[in-house]
Protein backbone atom coordinates (compact mmCIF):
# COMPACT_ATOMS: atom_id res chain seq x y z
CA UNK A 1 0.00 0.00 0.00
CA UNK A 2 1.47 3.52 -0.96
CA UNK A 3 1.93 6.28 1.67
CA UNK A 4 -0.65 8.49 -0.05
CA UNK A 5 -3.09 7.32 -2.76
CA UNK A 6 -4.86 9.86 -5.02
CA UNK A 7 -8.13 8.12 -7.13
CA UNK A 8 -9.69 10.04 -9.74
CA UNK A 9 -10.24 13.39 -7.84
CA UNK A 10 -11.79 15.92 -9.55
CA UNK A 11 -11.92 19.26 -8.55
CA UNK A 12 -14.69 21.74 -10.28
CA UNK A 13 -14.92 25.58 -10.10
CA UNK A 14 -18.02 26.30 -11.75
CA UNK A 15 -17.97 24.99 -15.00
CA UNK A 16 -13.92 25.24 -14.80
CA UNK A 17 -12.61 21.48 -14.62
CA UNK A 18 -8.93 22.26 -12.37
CA UNK A 19 -8.36 18.59 -11.93
CA UNK A 20 -9.96 15.67 -13.92
CA UNK A 21 -9.97 11.91 -12.52
CA UNK A 22 -6.25 12.03 -11.22
CA UNK A 23 -4.58 8.83 -10.29
CA UNK A 24 -1.54 8.14 -9.06
CA UNK A 25 0.29 6.91 -5.69
CA UNK A 26 3.17 8.48 -3.08
CA UNK A 27 5.57 5.62 -2.05
CA UNK A 28 7.12 5.81 1.15
CA UNK A 29 10.38 7.50 1.08
CA UNK A 30 10.23 8.10 -2.58
CA UNK A 31 10.81 12.10 -3.77
CA UNK A 32 7.44 12.21 -6.66
CA UNK A 33 7.67 15.53 -9.02
CA UNK A 34 4.69 17.26 -9.74
CA UNK A 35 5.62 18.81 -13.04
CA UNK A 36 3.07 20.67 -15.77
CA UNK A 37 2.41 24.15 -17.34
CA UNK A 38 0.88 27.01 -15.87
CA UNK A 39 -2.78 26.05 -15.12
CA UNK A 40 -2.42 22.81 -15.44
CA UNK A 41 -3.64 22.53 -11.73
CA UNK A 42 -0.84 21.55 -9.94
CA UNK A 43 -1.75 23.96 -6.93
CA UNK A 44 -5.00 23.04 -6.97
CA UNK A 45 -4.40 19.32 -6.65
CA UNK A 46 -2.03 20.09 -3.37
CA UNK A 47 -5.16 22.22 -1.87
CA UNK A 48 -7.57 19.11 -2.04
CA UNK A 49 -4.45 16.99 -1.18
CA UNK A 50 -4.15 19.24 2.30
CA UNK A 51 -7.38 19.94 3.37
CA UNK A 52 -7.71 23.22 1.64
CA UNK A 53 -10.15 22.22 -1.08
CA UNK A 54 -12.67 19.31 -0.88
CA UNK A 55 -12.57 17.52 -4.19
CA UNK A 56 -15.61 17.47 -6.51
CA UNK A 57 -15.13 13.98 -6.41
CA UNK A 58 -13.11 11.60 -6.09
CA UNK A 59 -11.08 9.84 -2.83
CA UNK A 60 -7.40 10.92 -1.54
CA UNK A 61 -6.36 8.12 1.01
CA UNK A 62 -2.97 9.20 3.80
CA UNK A 63 -1.58 5.17 5.19
CA UNK A 64 -5.28 3.64 4.06
CA UNK A 65 -6.88 5.91 5.51
CA UNK A 66 -9.99 8.62 3.92
CA UNK A 67 -8.94 11.87 4.14
CA UNK A 68 -10.85 13.36 1.70
CA UNK A 69 -12.72 15.72 3.62
CA UNK A 70 -10.81 16.35 6.02
CA UNK A 71 -9.57 20.02 7.57
CA UNK A 72 -5.95 21.32 6.90
CA UNK A 73 -5.28 21.21 10.59
CA UNK A 74 -6.16 17.12 10.81
CA UNK A 75 -4.11 16.33 7.93
CA UNK A 76 -1.05 18.50 9.07
CA UNK A 77 -1.30 16.91 12.06
CA UNK A 78 -1.71 13.22 10.56
CA UNK A 79 1.80 13.65 9.05
CA UNK A 80 1.02 15.55 5.36
CA UNK A 81 2.15 18.68 5.76
CA UNK A 82 2.73 21.16 2.95
CA UNK A 83 4.38 24.72 1.81
CA UNK A 84 3.01 27.65 0.08
CA UNK A 85 3.95 29.15 -3.56
CA UNK A 86 3.73 32.57 -2.61
CA UNK A 87 4.87 32.49 1.02
CA UNK A 88 3.21 33.23 3.74
CA UNK A 89 5.46 33.82 7.06
CA UNK A 90 4.33 34.52 10.25
CA UNK A 91 5.77 37.86 9.44
CA UNK A 92 5.64 39.75 13.31
CA UNK A 93 7.53 36.75 14.58
CA UNK A 94 10.89 35.59 14.54
CA UNK A 95 12.09 32.85 12.69
CA UNK A 96 12.31 30.63 16.02
CA UNK A 97 8.90 31.37 16.56
CA UNK A 98 7.49 30.84 13.21
CA UNK A 99 8.86 27.02 13.19
CA UNK A 100 8.01 26.67 16.77
CA UNK A 101 4.42 27.12 15.71
CA UNK A 102 5.67 24.04 13.65
CA UNK A 103 7.15 22.30 16.23
CA UNK A 104 4.49 22.40 19.03
CA UNK A 105 2.11 20.15 16.45
CA UNK A 106 3.96 16.74 18.52
CA UNK A 107 5.05 18.44 21.89
CA UNK A 108 3.50 21.32 24.05
CA UNK A 109 6.65 21.79 25.80
CA UNK A 110 8.59 25.17 24.62
CA UNK A 111 12.05 23.59 25.35
CA UNK A 112 11.52 20.58 23.59
CA UNK A 113 10.15 22.29 20.82
CA UNK A 114 12.69 24.96 20.58
CA UNK A 115 15.20 21.96 20.61
CA UNK A 116 13.50 20.63 17.45
CA UNK A 117 12.80 24.00 15.76
CA UNK A 118 16.39 25.21 15.93
CA UNK A 119 17.88 21.67 14.24
CA UNK A 120 15.13 22.87 11.35
CA UNK A 121 16.43 25.73 11.22
CA UNK A 122 19.50 24.74 11.02
CA UNK A 123 19.07 22.18 8.43
CA UNK A 124 17.52 25.16 6.07
CA UNK A 125 20.77 27.39 7.06
CA UNK A 126 18.74 30.08 8.66
CA UNK A 127 20.32 29.78 12.18
CA UNK A 128 21.82 33.61 11.44
CA UNK A 129 18.25 34.73 10.91
CA UNK A 130 17.33 33.50 13.99
CA UNK A 131 15.88 36.24 16.09
CA UNK A 132 15.12 38.27 12.79
CA UNK A 133 11.45 39.12 12.25
CA UNK A 134 9.84 36.74 8.92
CA UNK A 135 8.66 39.76 7.82
CA UNK A 136 12.42 41.15 6.97
CA UNK A 137 13.80 38.06 5.45
CA UNK A 138 14.51 37.96 1.17
CA UNK A 139 12.27 36.09 -0.94
CA UNK A 140 14.85 32.80 -0.67
CA UNK A 141 14.92 32.91 3.39
CA UNK A 142 11.15 32.95 2.87
CA UNK A 143 11.19 29.88 1.49
CA UNK A 144 13.29 27.97 3.27
CA UNK A 145 11.32 28.96 6.23
CA UNK A 146 8.44 27.52 4.87
CA UNK A 147 10.69 24.49 4.32
CA UNK A 148 11.94 24.76 8.04
CA UNK A 149 8.74 25.13 9.87
CA UNK A 150 6.85 22.63 7.59
CA UNK A 151 10.20 19.86 8.50
CA UNK A 152 9.40 21.09 12.58
CA UNK A 153 5.90 19.22 12.38
CA UNK A 154 7.90 15.88 11.72
CA UNK A 155 5.91 15.45 8.77
CA UNK A 156 5.71 11.60 6.86
CA UNK A 157 4.68 13.64 3.15
CA UNK A 158 6.32 16.76 2.85
CA UNK A 159 4.80 18.76 -0.07
CA UNK A 160 6.80 21.62 -1.43
CA UNK A 161 5.06 24.05 -3.69
CA UNK A 162 7.19 25.15 -6.16
CA UNK A 163 10.02 25.87 -3.04
CA UNK A 164 12.52 26.93 -5.37
CA UNK A 165 11.05 29.33 -7.94
CA UNK A 166 12.78 32.76 -7.79
CA UNK A 167 16.06 31.58 -5.76
CA UNK A 168 19.46 31.86 -7.28
CA UNK A 169 21.18 29.16 -9.08
CA UNK A 170 23.14 28.13 -5.70
CA UNK A 171 20.44 28.69 -3.51
CA UNK A 172 18.91 26.02 -6.02
CA UNK A 173 21.89 23.66 -5.83
CA UNK A 174 21.32 24.10 -1.78
CA UNK A 175 17.50 23.38 -2.24
CA UNK A 176 18.09 19.95 -3.88
CA UNK A 177 20.71 18.68 -1.47
CA UNK A 178 18.15 19.68 1.88
CA UNK A 179 15.67 17.85 -0.32
CA UNK A 180 17.97 15.09 -0.77
CA UNK A 181 18.56 15.01 3.24
CA UNK A 182 15.14 15.18 3.73
CA UNK A 183 14.52 12.07 1.76
CA UNK A 184 17.12 10.46 3.73
CA UNK A 185 15.52 10.68 6.80
CA UNK A 186 12.83 8.76 5.46
CA UNK A 187 10.51 11.35 4.80
CA UNK A 188 8.53 11.11 1.55
CA UNK A 189 8.27 13.76 -0.83
CA UNK A 190 5.81 16.05 -3.14
CA UNK A 191 7.41 18.14 -4.85
CA UNK A 192 5.87 20.91 -7.71
CA UNK A 193 8.58 22.22 -9.47
CA UNK A 194 9.08 24.41 -12.75
CA UNK A 195 12.88 24.11 -12.45
CA UNK A 196 13.47 20.73 -14.38
CA UNK A 197 17.38 20.73 -13.78
CA UNK A 198 16.63 20.76 -10.03
CA UNK A 199 13.64 18.24 -10.21
CA UNK A 200 14.41 15.39 -13.02
CA UNK A 201 17.49 14.08 -11.29
CA UNK A 202 16.20 13.50 -7.83
CA UNK A 203 12.73 12.25 -8.30
CA UNK A 204 11.92 8.44 -8.09
CA UNK A 205 8.75 8.89 -10.08
CA UNK A 206 7.65 12.32 -12.24
CA UNK A 207 4.01 13.02 -12.69
CA UNK A 208 2.74 15.60 -15.09
CA UNK A 209 -0.30 17.10 -15.54
CA UNK A 210 -1.85 19.58 -18.68
CA UNK A 211 -5.22 21.21 -18.36
CA UNK A 212 -6.28 18.79 -15.13
CA UNK A 213 -5.03 16.18 -16.18
CA UNK A 214 -3.11 13.33 -15.97
CA UNK A 215 -1.27 13.21 -19.16
CA UNK A 216 1.84 11.04 -17.95
CA UNK A 217 3.27 8.88 -14.95
CA UNK A 218 6.42 7.35 -14.44
CA UNK A 219 10.49 7.58 -14.06
CA UNK A 220 12.18 11.10 -15.27
CA UNK A 221 13.91 9.16 -18.16
CA UNK A 222 10.92 8.17 -19.56
CA UNK A 223 9.16 11.10 -19.02
CA UNK A 224 11.87 13.22 -20.91
CA UNK A 225 11.07 11.16 -23.68
CA UNK A 226 7.58 11.16 -23.77
CA UNK A 227 5.69 12.85 -27.07
CA UNK A 228 2.88 13.90 -25.12
CA UNK A 229 4.55 15.55 -22.04
CA UNK A 230 7.11 17.14 -24.67
CA UNK A 231 4.18 18.47 -26.81
CA UNK A 232 2.21 19.90 -24.27
CA UNK A 233 5.52 20.90 -21.63
CA UNK A 234 8.96 20.78 -22.88
CA UNK A 235 9.00 21.63 -26.13
CA UNK A 236 11.59 19.61 -28.66
CA UNK A 237 14.25 21.93 -27.71
CA UNK A 238 14.22 22.11 -24.35
CA UNK A 239 13.66 18.26 -24.41
CA UNK A 240 16.93 17.70 -26.39
CA UNK A 241 18.68 20.16 -23.68
CA UNK A 242 17.65 17.93 -20.94
CA UNK A 243 18.36 14.42 -22.17
CA UNK A 244 21.70 15.74 -23.02
CA UNK A 245 22.50 17.33 -19.87
CA UNK A 246 21.02 13.76 -18.21
CA UNK A 247 23.51 11.67 -20.08
CA UNK A 248 26.72 14.03 -19.22
CA UNK B 1 11.45 31.75 23.72
CA UNK B 2 13.61 31.46 26.87
CA UNK B 3 16.28 34.14 27.01
CA UNK B 4 17.07 36.43 29.40
CA UNK B 5 14.79 39.52 28.02
CA UNK B 6 12.22 37.56 29.37
CA UNK B 7 13.48 37.13 32.68
CA UNK B 8 13.96 40.73 32.84
CA UNK B 9 10.34 41.55 31.89
CA UNK B 10 9.11 39.72 35.10
CA UNK B 11 11.50 40.99 37.49
CA UNK B 12 10.23 44.74 35.77
CA UNK B 13 6.65 42.69 36.92
CA UNK B 14 7.24 42.37 40.23
CA UNK B 15 8.96 45.53 40.89
CA UNK B 16 5.68 47.01 39.11
CA UNK B 17 3.86 45.38 41.87
CA UNK B 18 5.63 45.72 44.72
CA UNK B 19 6.29 49.45 44.07
CA UNK B 20 2.23 49.78 43.79
CA UNK B 21 1.95 47.83 47.14
CA UNK B 22 4.01 49.87 48.98
CA UNK B 23 2.43 53.14 48.14
CA UNK B 24 -0.25 53.07 50.76
CA UNK B 25 2.02 52.31 53.32
CA UNK B 26 4.53 54.79 52.99
CA UNK B 27 1.82 57.61 53.44
CA UNK B 28 2.67 59.46 49.65
CA UNK B 29 -0.64 59.36 48.56
CA UNK B 30 -2.36 62.89 48.83
CA UNK B 31 -5.64 62.00 48.97
CA UNK B 32 -8.11 59.48 48.41
CA UNK B 33 -8.89 60.92 45.34
CA UNK B 34 -5.58 59.64 44.57
CA UNK B 35 -6.65 56.55 45.79
CA UNK B 36 -9.34 56.39 43.47
CA UNK B 37 -7.15 57.39 40.47
CA UNK B 38 -4.63 54.71 41.22
CA UNK B 39 -7.63 51.78 41.82
CA UNK B 40 -9.49 52.83 38.49
CA UNK B 41 -5.80 52.49 36.49
CA UNK B 42 -5.25 48.77 37.79
CA UNK B 43 -9.13 47.50 36.86
CA UNK B 44 -9.21 49.54 33.57
CA UNK B 45 -5.59 47.92 32.92
CA UNK B 46 -6.74 44.52 33.98
CA UNK B 47 -9.58 44.87 31.96
CA UNK B 48 -7.59 45.79 28.85
CA UNK B 49 -5.15 42.96 29.74
CA UNK B 50 -8.38 40.66 29.65
CA UNK B 51 -9.43 42.15 26.13
CA UNK B 52 -5.93 42.13 24.91
CA UNK B 53 -5.81 38.21 25.08
CA UNK B 54 -8.22 37.91 22.05
CA UNK B 55 -8.04 41.32 20.69
CA UNK B 56 -4.29 41.91 20.81
CA UNK B 57 -2.41 38.87 21.20
CA UNK B 58 -5.16 36.79 18.73
CA UNK B 59 -5.99 39.66 16.46
CA UNK B 60 -9.73 39.09 17.11
CA UNK B 61 -11.32 42.87 17.44
CA UNK B 62 -14.43 42.36 20.06
CA UNK B 63 -16.82 45.23 20.72
CA UNK B 64 -18.99 42.53 22.72
CA UNK B 65 -16.71 42.61 26.14
CA UNK B 66 -18.98 44.94 27.84
CA UNK B 67 -21.38 42.14 27.66
CA UNK B 68 -18.88 39.93 29.35
CA UNK B 69 -18.03 42.59 31.94
CA UNK B 70 -21.68 42.94 32.45
CA UNK B 71 -22.12 39.34 33.35
CA UNK B 72 -19.74 39.34 36.08
CA UNK B 73 -21.29 42.58 37.56
CA UNK B 74 -24.36 41.01 37.41
CA UNK B 75 -22.65 37.98 39.11
CA UNK B 76 -21.59 39.57 41.67
CA UNK B 77 -24.34 42.15 42.38
CA UNK B 78 -26.93 39.59 42.25
CA UNK B 79 -25.50 37.35 44.99
CA UNK B 80 -25.51 40.36 47.01
CA UNK B 81 -28.62 41.79 46.50
CA UNK B 82 -30.64 39.21 45.38
CA UNK B 83 -29.41 36.12 47.35
CA UNK B 84 -27.91 37.98 50.37
CA UNK B 85 -24.60 36.43 50.49
CA UNK B 86 -20.95 36.70 49.49
CA UNK B 87 -20.11 38.67 46.24
CA UNK B 88 -17.45 35.94 46.23
CA UNK B 89 -19.12 32.93 44.59
CA UNK B 90 -21.16 35.18 42.03
CA UNK B 91 -18.56 36.36 40.50
CA UNK B 92 -17.06 33.02 40.12
CA UNK B 93 -20.50 31.73 38.45
CA UNK B 94 -20.68 35.25 36.50
CA UNK B 95 -17.44 35.10 35.27
CA UNK B 96 -17.94 31.12 33.69
CA UNK B 97 -21.26 31.98 32.61
CA UNK B 98 -19.63 34.98 30.98
CA UNK B 99 -17.29 32.29 28.98
CA UNK B 100 -20.31 30.28 28.15
CA UNK B 101 -21.86 33.15 26.33
CA UNK B 102 -18.95 33.83 25.07
CA UNK B 103 -17.99 30.55 22.80
CA UNK B 104 -21.86 30.39 22.02
CA UNK B 105 -21.43 33.88 20.70
CA UNK B 106 -18.43 33.67 18.85
CA UNK B 107 -18.81 30.45 17.40
CA UNK B 108 -20.87 31.60 14.42
CA UNK B 109 -19.25 35.11 14.46
CA UNK B 110 -16.14 33.73 14.20
CA UNK B 111 -17.06 32.60 11.01
CA UNK B 112 -17.04 35.86 10.19
CA UNK B 113 -13.76 37.65 9.44
CA UNK B 114 -11.59 41.11 10.01
CA UNK B 115 -14.65 43.52 10.16
CA UNK B 116 -17.25 42.12 9.47
CA UNK B 117 -16.49 39.98 13.22
CA UNK B 118 -16.12 43.29 14.61
CA UNK B 119 -19.64 44.32 13.46
CA UNK B 120 -21.44 41.52 14.63
CA UNK B 121 -19.91 42.26 18.35
CA UNK B 122 -21.14 45.91 17.94
CA UNK B 123 -24.96 44.45 17.27
CA UNK B 124 -24.75 41.95 20.60
CA UNK B 125 -23.59 44.36 22.95
CA UNK B 126 -27.25 46.42 22.05
CA UNK B 127 -28.81 42.88 22.39
CA UNK B 128 -27.94 42.82 25.49
CA UNK B 129 -28.52 46.17 27.04
CA UNK B 130 -31.90 45.65 26.19
CA UNK B 131 -32.18 42.36 27.44
CA UNK B 132 -31.19 43.53 30.95
CA UNK B 133 -33.08 46.66 30.20
CA UNK B 134 -36.44 44.57 30.70
CA UNK B 135 -35.61 41.86 32.74
CA UNK B 136 -37.14 42.26 35.99
CA UNK B 137 -35.39 39.45 37.65
CA UNK B 138 -31.80 41.29 37.47
CA UNK B 139 -33.35 44.42 38.14
CA UNK B 140 -34.59 46.11 34.53
CA UNK B 141 -33.39 49.08 33.68
CA UNK B 142 -33.38 50.44 37.52
CA UNK B 143 -30.30 48.30 38.13
CA UNK B 144 -29.49 46.32 41.73
CA UNK B 145 -28.53 48.62 44.59
CA UNK B 146 -26.47 47.18 47.08
CA UNK B 147 -28.08 47.31 50.53
CA UNK B 148 -25.66 48.30 53.73
CA UNK B 149 -23.31 45.11 54.33
CA UNK B 150 -20.34 44.36 56.95
CA UNK B 151 -17.56 45.43 55.73
CA UNK B 152 -14.37 43.10 54.87
CA UNK B 153 -13.03 40.65 52.56
CA UNK B 154 -15.87 38.10 53.02
CA UNK B 155 -18.64 41.01 51.31
CA UNK B 156 -15.44 42.69 49.57
CA UNK B 157 -16.85 46.03 50.69
CA UNK B 158 -15.42 49.11 51.98
CA UNK B 159 -16.93 52.06 53.35
CA UNK B 160 -14.78 54.35 55.18
CA UNK B 161 -11.54 53.80 53.14
CA UNK B 162 -10.13 52.54 50.05
CA UNK B 163 -7.44 50.96 51.09
CA UNK B 164 -9.40 47.35 50.64
CA UNK B 165 -10.34 48.24 47.39
CA UNK B 166 -6.87 49.39 46.68
CA UNK B 167 -5.45 45.98 47.19
CA UNK B 168 -8.11 44.06 46.11
CA UNK B 169 -7.90 46.08 42.46
CA UNK B 170 -3.89 45.21 42.96
CA UNK B 171 -4.61 41.42 43.50
CA UNK B 172 -7.31 41.92 40.75
CA UNK B 173 -4.29 43.23 38.20
CA UNK B 174 -1.62 40.25 39.70
CA UNK B 175 -4.36 37.49 38.68
CA UNK B 176 -5.20 38.88 35.47
CA UNK B 177 -1.51 40.03 34.06
CA UNK B 178 0.05 36.81 35.80
CA UNK B 179 -2.39 34.86 33.82
CA UNK B 180 -1.03 36.51 30.04
CA UNK B 181 2.20 36.12 30.97
CA UNK B 182 1.80 32.16 31.63
CA UNK B 183 -0.25 31.85 28.25
CA UNK B 184 2.52 34.41 26.12
CA UNK B 185 5.36 31.33 28.02
CA UNK B 186 2.81 28.64 26.79
CA UNK B 187 2.09 26.66 23.57
CA UNK B 188 -1.22 28.18 23.85
CA UNK B 189 0.67 32.42 23.41
CA UNK B 190 1.96 31.46 20.25
CA UNK B 191 -0.93 29.32 18.51
CA UNK B 192 -2.79 32.97 19.45
CA UNK B 193 0.26 34.90 17.29
CA UNK B 194 0.27 32.15 14.60
CA UNK B 195 -3.51 32.81 14.44
CA UNK B 196 -3.30 36.47 14.32
CA UNK B 197 -0.12 36.70 12.32
CA UNK B 198 -1.69 34.23 9.50
CA UNK B 199 -4.84 31.76 9.58
CA UNK B 200 -4.32 29.79 6.59
CA UNK B 201 -0.64 29.19 7.74
CA UNK B 202 -1.25 27.99 11.10
CA UNK B 203 -3.83 25.64 10.01
CA UNK B 204 -0.99 24.24 7.30
CA UNK B 205 1.32 23.49 10.40
CA UNK B 206 -2.14 21.65 12.30
CA UNK B 207 -3.06 24.29 14.59
CA UNK B 208 -7.06 24.31 14.63
CA UNK B 209 -7.38 27.71 14.55
CA UNK B 210 -11.21 28.03 15.70
CA UNK B 211 -10.46 26.28 19.01
CA UNK B 212 -8.32 28.41 19.72
CA UNK B 213 -10.32 31.67 19.01
CA UNK B 214 -12.84 29.83 20.84
CA UNK B 215 -10.13 28.72 23.79
CA UNK B 216 -8.88 32.69 23.78
CA UNK B 217 -12.00 34.19 23.94
CA UNK B 218 -13.45 32.41 26.47
CA UNK B 219 -10.21 33.02 28.52
CA UNK B 220 -10.68 36.74 28.01
CA UNK B 221 -14.50 36.85 28.23
CA UNK B 222 -13.52 35.59 31.49
CA UNK B 223 -11.14 37.74 32.77
CA UNK B 224 -13.31 40.40 31.83
CA UNK B 225 -16.11 39.42 33.90
CA UNK B 226 -14.16 39.44 36.97
CA UNK B 227 -13.18 42.58 36.53
CA UNK B 228 -17.02 43.38 36.41
CA UNK B 229 -17.55 41.82 39.33
CA UNK B 230 -14.81 44.30 41.00
CA UNK B 231 -16.87 47.22 39.27
CA UNK B 232 -19.99 46.77 40.75
CA UNK B 233 -18.32 45.74 44.39
CA UNK B 234 -16.57 49.38 43.97
CA UNK B 235 -20.02 51.38 42.81
CA UNK B 236 -22.44 49.60 45.37
CA UNK B 237 -24.28 49.11 42.51
CA UNK B 238 -24.87 47.68 38.78
CA UNK B 239 -27.53 48.39 35.93
CA UNK B 240 -27.82 47.90 31.87
CA UNK B 241 -26.10 51.20 31.04
CA UNK B 242 -23.27 51.67 33.18
CA UNK B 243 -22.02 47.81 32.05
CA UNK B 244 -23.42 46.96 29.29
CA UNK B 245 -22.62 49.93 26.58
CA UNK B 246 -20.52 50.58 23.59
CA UNK B 247 -19.11 53.44 25.83
CA UNK B 248 -17.61 50.66 27.98
CA UNK B 249 -16.51 48.26 24.98
CA UNK B 250 -14.67 51.49 23.71
CA UNK B 251 -12.95 51.75 26.67
CA UNK B 252 -11.41 48.19 26.79
CA UNK B 253 -10.67 48.50 23.09
CA UNK B 254 -9.42 51.95 22.65
CA UNK B 255 -7.05 51.49 26.08
CA UNK B 256 -5.08 48.26 24.54
CA UNK B 257 -4.92 50.16 21.25
CA UNK B 258 -3.34 53.17 22.88
CA UNK B 259 -0.69 51.13 25.03
CA UNK B 260 0.05 48.92 22.67
CA UNK B 261 -1.65 46.03 21.41
CA UNK B 262 -0.22 42.58 22.11
CA UNK B 263 2.08 43.51 24.21
CA UNK B 264 1.88 42.54 28.14
CA UNK B 265 2.67 46.00 29.12
CA UNK B 266 0.47 48.07 26.78
CA UNK B 267 -2.85 47.59 28.74
CA UNK B 268 -0.91 48.76 31.89
CA UNK B 269 0.63 51.94 29.87
CA UNK B 270 -2.68 52.87 27.94
CA UNK B 271 -4.36 52.83 31.49
CA UNK B 272 -1.70 54.79 33.31
CA UNK B 273 -1.74 57.69 30.44
CA UNK B 274 -5.73 57.87 29.73
CA UNK B 275 -7.27 57.11 33.11
CA UNK B 276 -6.06 60.05 34.89
CA UNK B 277 -6.32 62.16 31.89
CA UNK B 278 -10.29 60.86 31.86
CA UNK B 279 -10.57 61.49 35.94
CA UNK B 280 -8.92 64.54 36.29
CA UNK B 281 -10.76 66.37 33.00
CA UNK B 282 -14.12 65.13 34.71
CA UNK B 283 -13.27 67.02 38.02
CA UNK B 284 -11.66 70.02 36.27
CA UNK B 285 -13.95 71.24 33.25
CA UNK B 286 -16.85 68.51 34.07
CA UNK B 287 -18.79 72.04 34.29
CA UNK B 288 -18.73 71.84 30.41
CA UNK B 289 -21.04 68.77 30.40
CA UNK B 290 -20.38 65.47 30.11
CA UNK B 291 -18.01 64.05 27.70
CA UNK B 292 -15.30 66.12 27.78
CA UNK B 293 -13.08 63.18 28.92
CA UNK B 294 -14.28 61.12 25.71
CA UNK B 295 -13.48 63.89 23.46
CA UNK B 296 -9.88 64.01 24.47
CA UNK B 297 -9.39 59.77 24.31
CA UNK B 298 -10.22 60.10 21.04
CA UNK B 299 -8.35 63.40 20.01
CA UNK B 300 -4.81 61.46 21.85
CA UNK B 301 -5.99 58.16 19.79
CA UNK B 302 -5.74 59.74 16.54
CA UNK B 303 -2.76 61.46 17.40
CA UNK B 304 -0.95 58.00 18.80
CA UNK B 305 -2.17 55.96 15.45
CA UNK B 306 -1.09 58.97 13.10
CA UNK B 307 2.62 58.79 14.74
CA UNK B 308 2.73 55.24 15.95
CA UNK B 309 0.20 53.34 15.24
CA UNK B 310 2.07 50.49 17.44
CA UNK B 311 0.88 52.50 20.37
CA UNK B 312 2.79 53.65 23.78
CA UNK B 313 4.75 50.34 23.55
CA UNK B 314 5.93 50.89 19.96
CA UNK B 315 6.83 55.05 21.06
CA UNK B 316 9.00 53.20 23.74
CA UNK B 317 10.11 50.42 21.54
CA UNK B 318 11.73 52.71 18.94
CA UNK B 319 13.22 55.28 21.66
CA UNK B 320 15.17 52.00 22.85
CA UNK B 321 16.13 50.79 19.50
CA UNK B 322 17.74 54.24 18.70
CA UNK B 323 19.48 54.74 21.59
CA UNK B 324 20.69 50.89 20.99
CA UNK B 325 22.17 52.03 17.85
CA UNK B 326 23.63 55.53 18.95
CA UNK B 327 25.38 53.64 21.93
CA UNK B 328 26.80 50.93 19.10
CA UNK B 329 27.58 53.87 17.17
CA UNK B 330 29.81 55.33 19.45
CA UNK B 331 32.43 52.34 19.42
Amino acid sequence: MALLEIREVTMKFGSLMANRDVTFDLEEGSIVGLIGPNGAGKTTLFNCISGYYTPSSGKIFFDGKDITSSSANEIAKLGAVRTFQVVHPLKEMSVLDNTLIGAFLRTSNVKEASEVAMECIKACHLEEMVHRKAGTLTIGQKKRLEMARALATQPRILMLDEAMAGLTSTEVRASVELIKSIRDQGITLLVVEHIMEAIMPIADKVVVLDGGEKIAEGPPKEIINDEMVITAYFGEKFAKRLKEAKLS
Amino acid sequence: MLTRKHISKDVKWWIVVAVLAALPLMGVLPSSYTEHVLILIMLYGSMAQAWNVIGGYCGQTSFGHSVFFGIGSYGAAMAVVTFGFSPWPGAMVGALLAAGVAVVLSGPCFKLKGHYFAIATFAIVEIFNRLFMVWDWVGGALGLDYPLVEEGWMNFMWYDSKKGYYYGALILMIFVFGVVRKMEKMRFGYYLLAVREGQETAESLGVNSTRVKLSAMALSAFLAAICGAFYAQYNFRVDPSMVMSLDMSMKFVLITILGGLGTFWGPLLGAAVLIPLQEYSRAFIGGMGGGVDLMIFGLIIVLVMVKQPRGIMGILDDIAMKSREKKEGDH
